[in-house]
């Protein structure tokens, strides 16, 4: 478990005001700013100094943006497409990056100059990812890299790519995979977009054909690669599964009240208001549970990489956004039949700019909550074998070498 | 203002003796004979619980003899009572009427009933209730009836928890200044109180009916914000009751699941099986969530507080009874026994899902409270 260094609240925000005094987020971009919040320390306050963080515990972070909130209307938060990178991307390059690397790419993970994404998932590998086929052999100071992924979020933004593939197919699946750091515009990596169910594409096929990655951007060593995998899954299911708005009663469930306001008389009888009214209170509840259950999370929370409980919040956040939205649309009533922005094929998705396109749209983007980060049925396994310690399914693929498994 | 959810060390011991003492006194075989006596409990554990352990007067200012705790450490006591099945007037003393003494009764009264109650010498019960079957307050139609000594009071009082045996009465019944606080003796005439035969046997419930019986009114001014939040701040002790009964329901449907085996492998390696598990640990960690957030806020004195606390009673209530019958499911038909002690919490749950209303009730007074 990490040991935290004691600071006092107030200096913390004095150090806040210090990084708004040099830059304020009013007068400058996200970047620029990004960049010095980083310098100060700010980014990441759990981080160890020098990586943009004063070694704090991680409750920690909650400060600052408090700090910043008060003195600033505007906040340059994480941008949207450097998710990944900073939920995952700059955990692993943490904790198991060399110096080199972690001065390189830290600081650029922050500021949102360079994006990151996973490159994990498989046509034949998704849940069981660790039978992934792509594979890398060595070559002199390189490894050349061949296959394909797939459903990789915003590989077509992305700068690096966190990449596992096989290194060697003669043992059990889980010994054979290495861990690297892929140059997502280096020759042989080819990015197509991937359309969803809502006609945009977040997410892409990524192919790789004889791509050379230097050696030294290997994370942690050679068949060590699932070690590293698993780190960067439970800061996704934390990344993912974080706990839904920070305020009561806001993000998405704001969104459903105010559907509800103006929707709740709409034509209907008083036993399908009382109805409705009742699954718009279980929504609100649910999602103050999830607020109230991150906070707790937070409180409890003392080492920097979580543990299996993350799986809780993945789990619950899933299926509670799903049912809201659900929900959202049947208080749309019949106006729920329509769908006006169409299904035009694109790869950036324009903000809906009301509420009703907002329900619509969601109603079809919650559907991947349960499969995105581990299947709701993957957690279930997780938290039934991880935290609770029940027995594990008898395996076919445990003790045999990864080429003897059959695959789809 | 907010609060986080951090316990202290001290916070940890007192779990840990509460816990302690609940597997000496109140194991499976205890809780099986105390259900089935008429009072429901053991006089000498109360007392050494109250003399000893301060738990009687754990919510009670330290100059009326009480230990001068607050809803965190109530949270604790009454998480561990729900997990052990403890069978004590707790919720209606230390709680229930407790805070209705805090909350509405006059300087006088507080003094010489809390010291009674902190020092394990009286039990005292609430009665509000009516056979209208609702659980607010609007529901309430006792009139008292001014006389020249005080009042009198005729009607009945419904679920009055620990009733039969409660050494102070208290009931809650209309006056002219509003709801207001009133305190009959025991043996006062035109009383009388019988035991409910109930679903729940580890806690006792009486019906109690007055036929111009004495009453002394021990309150000033109408009271109804006050016992609004008496209930209140009985739902969230009984929430975080709730949640420590799901919580061992939850246990117990996992170790069983790792020890039975069927078709050569354990239960709980079956998916279906498993997968239940997983719903009931993500369901127990959210209602843990509401019924901490509820006693927290009781503790920080959050102006949400109302909302928190119907919040909180309607998923625990919720989450508790789906535990519990998952529970009897996951045994199989040796959940259905009644040797094992699975039904007892299965009826515990359903119980305390309906007293003070259950979890559509709670929503509709959520609903109301955020305007939805
Ligand atoms: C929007 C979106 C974004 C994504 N972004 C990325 C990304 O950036 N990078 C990346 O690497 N991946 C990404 N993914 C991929 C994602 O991780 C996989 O889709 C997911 O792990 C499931 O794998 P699969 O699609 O192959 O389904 P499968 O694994 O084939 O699952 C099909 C069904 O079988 C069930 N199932 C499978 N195994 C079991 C089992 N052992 N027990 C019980 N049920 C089982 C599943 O729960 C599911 O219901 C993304 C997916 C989505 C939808």
């Amino acid at each position: 478990m990490a040991e935290h260094r004691i600071m006092s609240d107030e200096e913390l925000r004095e150090r806040t005001r210090a990084l708004l005094d040099e830059v304020h987020p009013e007068k400058v971009e996200s970047i620029p700013f990004r960049q010095k919040q980083y310098e100060h320390g700010l980014a990441w306050v759990h981080f160890p100094e020098g990586y943009g963080g004063l070694g704090l515990s991680p409750k920690m972070n909650l400060i600052v943006h408090d700090e910043i909130t008060k003195h600033s209307k505007v906040v340059h938060n994480d941008p949207p497409a450097s998710i990944i990178g900073i939920g995952m991307g700059a955990p692993v390059v943490l904790t198991y990056g060399t110096e080199e690397m972690k001065k390189r790419l830290l600081p650029k993970i922050f500021s949102g100059e360079e994006i990151w994404c996973q490159l994990f998932s498989e046509p034949s590998a998704g849940s069981d990812v660790a039978g992934l086929a792509s594979t890398a052999v060595r070559d002199g100071d390189d490894w050349i890299l061949n296959g394909q992924k797939v459903w990789t979020t915003v590989a077509h933004l992305s700068r690096w790519g966190m990449l596992l593939a096989r290194t060697n197919p003669d043992v059990p699946k889980h010994d054979g995979l290495s861990y690297f750091v892929l140059d997502m515009h280096a020759p042989g990596v080819e990015v197509r977009p991937l359309y969803q169910i809502t006609g945009e594409a977040e997410f892409n096929e990524v192919f790789m054909t004889d791509v050379r990655i230097p050696h030294d951007r290997m994370l942690g060593k050679e068949g060590q690669g699932w070690r590293v995998a698993i780190t960067t899954l439970m800061n996704e299911r934390v990344a993912i599964g974080g706990g839904g708005s920070k305020r009561k009663g806001g993000g998405a469930t704001a969104q459903l009240l105010k559907l509800w306001q103006e929707r709740k008389q709409g034509g209907r009888s008083a036993g399908q208001e009382a109805i409705l009214r009742d699954r718009v209170t279980r929504a609100y509840i649910e999602t103050e549970l999830l607020r109230l259950t991150a906070q707790r999370a937070r409180a409890a929370q003392k080492s920097g990489n979580p543990g299996p409980e993350g799986s809780v919040s993945k789990l619950a956040q899933a299926e509670i956004h799903k049912r809201l939205w659900e929900l959202a649309i049947d208080v749309l009533g019949d106006d729920g039949l329509s769908f006006e922005a169409g299904y035009e094929l694109r790869q950036n998705s324009p903000t809906p700019d009301t509420v009703e396109a907002l329900a619509k749209y969601q109603f079809l983007r919650s559907r991947a909550n349960s499969i995105e980060g581990g299947t709701s049925e993957i957690m279930r396994n997780i938290l039934g074998e991880r935290v609770l310690g029940l027995p594990g399914e008898p395996r076919v693929d445990k003790e045999v070498a990864w080429k003897e498994v059959p695959r789809s | 203002m907010s609060f986080d959810f951090s316990f202290t060390d001290e916070h940890e011991e007192l779990r840990a003796t509460i816990r302690g003492f609940l597997q000496g006194r109140s194991d499976e075989a205890a809780v099986r004979e105390q259900m089935a006596t008429e009072r429901g409990y053991d006089p000498e554990t109360w007392q050494q619980m109250a003399e000893q352990m301060g738990l009687a007067g754990l919510l009670i200012p330290e100059e009326h003899g009480g230990a001068g705790f607050g809803y965190v450490e109530l949270l604790i006591v009454m998480e561990e009572m729900g997990r052990a099945l403890f069978c004590a007037p707790y919720l209606g003393t230390a709680v229930l009427a407790t805070n209705a003494l805090l909350q509405c009764a006059d300087e006088k009264t507080r003094k010489e009933l809390l010291t009674e109650i902190a020092a394990g010498r009286a039990t005292a019960s609430l009665a509000h209730a009516e056979p209208n079957g609702r659980w607010d307050l609007e529901g309430i139609e006792m009139e008292a009836r001014k006389t020249d000594s005080g009042y009198e009071l005729t009607g009945t009082k419904t679920w009055v928890l620990d009733g039969h045996t409660a050494d102070v009465l208290l009931v809650v019944a209309r006056s002219a200044e509003g709801l207001s606080l009133f305190r009959v003796e025991p043996d006062a005439d035109g009383l009388s109180r019988t035991l409910v035969p109930s679903l729940d046997t580890t806690r006792k419930l009486a019906r109690v009916t007055f036929e111009g019986t004495p009453a002394v009114r021990v309150s000033a001014g109408d009271q109804t914000e006050a016992l609004r939040r008496v209930l209140a701040l009985t739902q969230a002790a009984l929430a975080a009751e709730q949640v420590g009964g799901a919580q061992r329901c939850l246990e117990m449907a996992t170790d069983f699941a790792k020890t039975r085996l069927q078709f050569g492998r354990p239960i709980g390696s079956y998916q279906a099986i498993k997968h239940k598990c997983a719903d009931m640990l993500v369901e127990v960690e959210m209602a843990k969530s509401a019924a901490y957030a509820a006693c927290f806020a009781a503790a920080t004195d959050q102006d949400d507080f109302l909302e928190t606390a119907a919040l909180a009673k309607a998923c625990c209530s919720e989450t508790y009874f789906h535990a519990a019958a998952e529970n009897i499911q996951i045994h199989g038909g040796m959940g259905f026994t009644w040797e094992l002690p699975v039904h007892l919490y299965f009826k515990r749950a359903k119980a305390s899902e309906l007293f003070l209303g259950d979890a559509a009730h709670h929503r509709e007074v959520l609903a109301d409270l955020v305007g939805i």
